[in-house]
């Protein structure tokens, strides 16, 4: 077997009794999407805060370039090349684009106590990079809090890519987008894969991994309900199994016997 | 049945609405971004008010003389207002800023004559003690988690009292006097309360100094990355932590600008004055506020602009100044006082609003 940009092996993590996760296994590779998907509280973001270096992991083994590794913080990962861009977290919306997009690694002019943010160079960077992933900006003055979710989620992506990521991780990057906005973060997840980044996707959501998905992930309580490749799963496979199959049949049938009395 | 068929409408009435709000929704981005640019546009039309008002009602407002003396009124105020503007553009607030003003002088006075220190020497200590206040004040409202302005409170509180009571101790009135007679005074007093001849006109250093400090900060705040920190931390603290911008070193960096800002006007004044009243610079902290608010500060923090708060401070010294040469009863500053504060923040407010609206 060939060692993925990222790979974890039976990885574990407790929080005190809680097992929040439990022998997990995936693979991410350059140039592939890896979806995990779970229901709330199943474990989803726990992995990647690991993988980003939020979080360190109990059992297992964490690989990267196929050496383990153990991150003592966010610090420690993004020097490996693996950024993460948080739903929330992503931007300070009264700043300007420009601003966002270099915040915290600002290109420099000038020397000892005068050393200036080279405004031009961050502009001009900034827009080509936006540019680079199809993001086309008028006014990268104005305030990241006047673009919309989907927008904003595509400047802290281009960031993540201009910094060098090889691997991106992205929180739940379509949760409360609507349709078409989620389809343009979609759409920049796919070009950042075309780029040959690997690409972790967080989502609830099976009809906005299975598009862009190479790997499936599928989380239930902490636990592995198996990694499957596109090849070996259909979207209506894996949104029953989102859904928790017979679960979901239990329920519909409850409904529907509420449904009955009230109707009567 | 009714809700079942109120579901579809839902989801289509969304679909026309942004297409066809598009382009009317562009323009008002557009002028929101004006104002982006100039958050103390609204202090400069506010000061070109003020300043056409007493202009045509007072004849002194505009002799140089007159304007001499607003805009020394304005100077240290300036100063300060120009430091807590950088503190709340982060985020946070210093209610002790104003009392801070008073112990700088007190403890150069102290050591100057008291202790019989050169003054140079008084300044520096002093400027140490301010340090370590502001220090202070950042590592507690960092470490604790707590609202800045309840830590602040609290040492405004611990200041003022100590201000009173080292003060009777070591000289058993509550002032000290006698700077002139310190070694030092004259090269020192020179730095931070000469003054100059401009045409027959005595004009303070002071106003030199606000005007260097407000250049300084505000290169700072546009031009270098600690200012583009200075926005991020208080726009966003988490959002900036989680792209490796040093969150607890700027805060705590603003609170020591701060209490700098208040050893140069506590400087400037018991040089200028020669004698330090332990009671002084209590309230002081508001007006400092109101001056940056009114520049276009907004007091959540993360957008103002230092000139603005230059500016604000400037309209407090015109009103003050000019409600003085007008004859009218000082009474009707406070009101004129309250009112620009409340114009200003309703503006801010709404501004807020539009440039934080959380569009999905
Ligand atoms: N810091 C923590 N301390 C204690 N328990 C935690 C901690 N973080 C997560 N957990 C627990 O671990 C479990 C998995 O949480 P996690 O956040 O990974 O879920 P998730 O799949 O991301 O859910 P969601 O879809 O709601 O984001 C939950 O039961 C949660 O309560
Ligand atoms: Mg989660």
């Amino acid at each position: 077997m060939t060692a993925g940009l990222i790979e974890v092996r039976d990885v574990g993590k407790t929080f005190g009794s809680v097992i929040a996760l439990r022998e997990v296994s995936t693979v991410v590779n350059a140039g592939q999407v890896t979806c995990v998907l779970g229901d709330n509280g199943a474990g989803k973001s726990t992995l990647i805060k690991i993988l980003a270096g939020a979080h360190q992991h109990d059992t297992g083994e964490f690989l990267v370039d196929g050496a383990p590794v153990r991150f003592n913080s966010p610090r420690d990962a993004l020097e490996r090349g693996i950024a993460t861009v948080y739903q929330d977290l992503a931007v300070v919306p009264l700043m300007s684009v420009w601003r966002n997009f270099f915040l915290g690694s600002e290109p420099k002019v000038g020397w000892g106590p005068f050393t200036m943010v080279d405004r031009r160079k961050a502009k001009e960077l900034t827009r080509a990079s936006l540019a680079e992933l199809g993001i086309d900006l008028r006014d990268v003055e104005q305030p990241v809090g006047t673009l919309s979710g989907g927008e904003r989620q595509c400047v802290a992506i281009a960031r993540a890519v201009h910094f060098g990521a090889r691997v991106l991780i992205l929180d739940e990057p379509t949760a409360a987008l609507g349709v078409k906005q989620a389809g343009v973060v979609l759409r920049y997840v796919a070009q950042a894969r075309d780029r040959g980044l690997g690409v972790v996707l967080i989502t609830h959501n099976p009809h906005h991994a299975y598009p862009v998905g190479d790997r499936f992930l599928l989380l239930k309580r902490g636990r592995s309900l198996g990694c499957f490749d596109k090849a070996d799963i259909t979207l209506a496979e894996l949104t029953r199994q989102m859904a928790g199959g017979a679960e979901l049949e239990a329920l519909e049938h409850e409904l529907r016997a509420v449904g009955a009395v009230d109707g009567g | 049945m009714t809700r079942q068929t109120a579901v579809p409408d839902a989801a289509a009435a969304p679909a026309p609405g942004p297409a066809s709000a598009g382009d009317e929704r562009l323009a008002r981005t557009r002028l929101l971004n004006q104002l982006v640019v100039r958050p103390e546009l609204g202090s400069v039309l506010g000061a070109v008010l003020v300043f056409v008002l007493f202009s045509v009602v007072t004849d002194r407002f505009l002799t140089p003389s007159g304007v001499a003396t607003w805009l020394d009124d304005s100077a240290t105020l300036g100063i300060m207002a120009v430091a807590v503007s950088l503190l709340m553009i982060g985020g946070e607030f210093d209610l002790s800023a104003g009392v801070m003003t008073a112990s700088t002088s007190l403890v150069t006075a102290i050591f100057a004559t008291q202790l019989g220190w050169n003054t140079w020497a008084a300044l520096a200590a002093s400027l140490v003690f301010a340090l370590l206040v502001g220090f202070l004040n950042g590592w507690l409202v960092m470490r604790t988690g707590l609202p800045s302005f309840i830590i602040t409170l609290a040492s405004f509180l611990m200041l003022q009292g100590l201000n009173l009571g080292v003060t009777r101790l070591m000289t058993g009135t509550v002032q000290v006097s006698g700077m002139r007679s310190a070694a030092g005074y004259a090269s020192s007093g020179f730095v931070f309360a000469s003054t100059m001849d401009i045409g027959g006109t005595t004009i303070q250093v002071s106003i030199l100094w606000w005007l260097l400090v407000t250049a300084v900060a505000s290169w700072v705040l546009m031009r270098t990355p600690f200012g583009n920190w200075i926005f991020a931390v208080g726009g966003s603290s988490a959002s900036a932590r989680a792209v490796g911008v040093p969150v607890t070193r700027t805060k705590i960096l603003l609170f020591m600008t701060t209490a700098t800002a208040a050893w140069l006007v506590g400087s400037i004044n018991i040089l200028r004055f020669t004698t330090a009243q332990a009671n002084q610079g209590i309230g002081l902290e508001l007006q400092f506020i109101v001056a940056a608010v009114v520049g276009g500060c907004l007091l959540t923090g993360g957008f103002g602009s230092a000139v603005g708060a230059a500016v604000g401070a400037l309209i407090f010294g015109m009103a003050r100044q000019g409600i003085v040469f007008a004859r009218w009863e000082s009474d009707w500053f406070q009101l004129f006082l309250g009112a620009m504060l409340l114009a200003a923040v309703l503006v801010n407010n709404a501004f807020r609003r539009r440039a934080e609206r959380v569009r999905r």
